[in-house]
């Protein structure tokens, strides 16, 4: 035991933190104070100057449209969105929105050219699968500290732990989506002379639209699972109203924020599933 | 000088090609270097040249390297060694962009499981070609249209493949290939996914097309009959090497050995061609829904002495003949069953020449073909003596 010493593994990746922390610090303080700006007025200024009633039908109305027209997805989404604002839960819903879509949108610009650049190379593939296992495996709790360090507290920092929670499953499905696209349909393509870049716009992303569209859904549902945990670092929303009633024990007022949160989720996954359609099928 | 000049072209599939070549120029067999070297031997030293304006057909049994030849003609796959020339370039010396631009003006491929784009309509897969060199919509979607008219899809544009049967897949396949006018037409066992008629229909249609078109046809297929009827010459293949090159006659009657004779040996035209062969679609009347009125105007629009009678589900029940027809309309019958005849000669699809030559020799109307008692196709006697002599199959030049 006394041969090997403790390796300084918590040192080092403490030091990495601290120089990355220092190096980037422009880049990190224009993130923290405009990008968070941003996304406070998102929040506060659009969502919220919303009535509720026109959100509530707006969302009602598109929902039932993609849904094909049925009644069910659309009564649930008016009574949920109505309750939800009964509740007097409707600010930190629109938090709790903003958090999604904001995480969402990054992880999917991030993960797309990602995956795409697996499937393109067999290298690439073997180096990100582990990494991506990693991601996927590590505590999400633990994302929260470099995200602290890095943007301080609040909006910004829940978001960026979101980001690295939720990207996984849009690079892989991306991935997947692409590598399943038959052998015989890209010697089609290339028979026809494309170049890289055509072949990949006109037949393995569209082909691949339905797996990446699953990818997405699942790092949406993601990004709303790691909404609580934002929380404890400053993200506002639902999340921060489980934490309170968890430090007040009072089970009531965390039953009610969290049945919010199981509403949202239901939503944005059947909107999701519902967009996912793809053409000749 | 030949459009398309192969010389001395392999392939070998596997990490180690040079030792597996150093065993070809010994004279290993495929299967000796497979299990030296593990790697596969896809073609082996391939030569031929094809001319403008030939059907030059690839023939093979299943594994012997047809698809990988063709595919090292268009450099889809790369070659371990020899030379690809087209229009006298050689293919192995060009840079990705030369290749694609040769691809793009002077090769088009039809794939055998078609390889139709499953997210594009029928119109938008016609024009892919076009596409992809940048030619405006206006003008590419005129020139799809076009090419989909040529193979008789013009009425389905606007559908996807899933909504089309394999046999109209297959043509948009192939105006999918047309619309870009190559040079080089390269079809890699274009029909053999379909069934017999279809596949049938489809080798005359392309023969029709090629009337008009004068390309130069690359075309792969392990049916020895589809060879002969299509090719100006064939190219036999055997566990990646060419065996004999020839016209179909040559083929025939001069088979450069043992594989080729065996390959050839049962073509006794009246013991290899089947009722499958020379059957053509029958003109029907069913028998639920049709009168002799509706017969009459059948036959008299196609000119038929006589008519099947089928219902929904195809199986037969007779047949009427134009002279009852034409008494049962003055007389004003209404019900087809009391003037159909029921001494129908019927044969199975796989029935020989020889038998239905027997059969036919004096019927007053064609044979039928069935199939479990559906109605597959007809056989008129003139169709059983025209193979006979060798027309319909190309086998002229040999005696029967
Ligand atoms: N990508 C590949 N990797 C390894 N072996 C292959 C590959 N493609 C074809 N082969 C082998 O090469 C030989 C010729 O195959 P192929 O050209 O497909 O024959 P055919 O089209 O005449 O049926 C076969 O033994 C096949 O197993
Ligand atoms: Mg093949």
């Amino acid at each position: 035991m006394e041969l090997i010493p403790k390796i300084p593994v918590a040192e080092w990746v403490s030091s990495f933190t601290d120089w990355v922390t220092d190096t980037f610090e422009p880049l990190f303080d224009f993130i923290k104070n405009d990008f968070g700006d941003f996304i406070e007025m998102f929040a506060e200024d659009w969502l919220m100057n919303i009535p509720i009633w026109l959100f509530i039908v707006v969302v009602g109305v598109i929902a039932f449209f993609i849904s094909g027209k049925k009644l069910g997805l659309t009564a649930f989404s008016v009574v949920g969105l109505w309750f939800i604002s009964n509740q007097e839960l409707w600010e930190e819903l629109m938090n709790t929105f903003t958090l999604v879509i904001f995480a969402s949108l990054i992880s999917v610009v991030i993960g797309v050219p990602f995956g795409i650049w697996m499937a393109k190379s067999r290298t690439v593939e073997k180096i990100l699968t582990p990494i991506l296992d990693f991601m996927q495996t590590m505590p999400a709790f633990v994302y929260l500290i470099p995200a602290v360090a890095f943007f301080s507290i609040g909006m910004v920092p829940g978001v960026a732990a979101s980001v690295i929670f939720a990207t996984p499953p849009t690079v892989r499905f991306t991935n997947l989506g692409i590598r399943q696209v038959s052998h015989e349909l890209i010697e089609a393509s290339d028979s026809f002379g494309t170049t890289n870049t055509q072949k990949l716009f006109k037949v393995q992303l569209p082909m691949a639209k339905k797996t990446i569209m699953a990818g997405i859904n699942q790092t949406v549902m993601l990004a709303l699972s790691m909404v609580v945990i934002a929380s404890m670092i400053g993200a506002k929303g639902l999340g921060q109203t489980v934490i309170t009633g968890l430090q007040r024990a009072d089970v009531g007022t965390g039953f009610v924020a969290g049945l919010g949160i199981v509403i949202l989720a239901i939503i944005i996954d059947r909107f999701t599933q519902n967009l996912n359609t793809q053409r000749g099928e | 000088m030949p459009i398309i000049q192969v010389e001395n072209l392999s392939k070998i599939f596997g990490k180690q090609a040079k030792k597996a070549t150093k065993y070809l120029d010994e004279g290993l067999s495929k299967e000796e270097i497979l299990e030296k070297t593990g790697n596969t031997v896809g073609v082996n030293r391939a030569s031929f040249n094809v001319e403008e304006g030939e059907i030059f057909v690839i023939m093979g049994l299943s594994g012997s390297g047809k698809s990988t030849l063709v595919r090292l003609v268009n450099r889809l796959i790369e070659p371990t060694e020899g030379s690809v020339y087209i229009d006298g370039q050689d293919l192995a010396k060009m840079d990705s962009k030369s290749l694609r631009e040769v691809r793009r003006e002077k090769l088009s491929m039809v794939f055998q499981r078609f390889a139709l784009f499953p997210h594009r309509t029928i119109l938008e897969n016609a024009e892919f070609g076009l596409e992809v060199q940048g030619i405006d919509k206006e003008e590419r979607q005129k020139k799809a249209r076009e090419s989909l008219e040529m193979v008789g899809l013009g009425g389905y544009i606007n559908q996807f493949p899933s909504q089309l049967s394999g046999g109209m897949q297959q043509r948009v396949g192939l105006a999918r290939a047309l619309a870009n006018d190559p040079e080089i037409l390269l079809m890699d066992e274009a029909f053999s996914a379909l069934d017999p008629l279809i596949r049938k229909e489809m080798q005359d249609e392309l023969l029709e097309l090629q009337e008009s078109m004068q390309k130069t046809i690359l075309f792969i297929t392990h049916d020895l009959d589809e060879a002969l009827r299509i090719g100006d010459r064939i190219a036999l293949m055997k566990d990646g090497k060419i065996v004999q090159i020839g016209t179909p006659e040559e083929i025939l009657v001069n088979p450069a050995n043992d594989y080729v004779e065996k390959f050839v040996e049962d073509v006794d035209r009246s013991k290899v061609l089947t009722a499958e062969h020379i059957m053509k679609r029958p003109e029907t009347v069913d028998i639920e829904k049709h009168g002799p009125r509706t017969a009459l105007e059948r036959m008299r629009k196609e000119g038929l002495s006589s008519i099947y009678v089928t219902d929904a589900k195809r199986k037969l029940h007779g047949y009427v003949m134009a002279d009852d027809v034409a008494e049962a309309v003055k007389n004003d019958k209404k019900d087809l069953k009391d003037i159909m005849r029921t001494d129908i000669l019927k044969v199975e699809k796989d029935t020989s020449m020889a038998e239905i030559f027997n059969l036919i020799h004096d019927a007053p109307v064609p044979v039928a073909v069935v199939e479990n008692d559906r109605l597959q196709g007809i056989i008129v006697r003139g169709a059983v003596i025209a193979a006979l002599a060798g027309n319909e199959v190309n086998l002229n030049g040999i005696d029967s």
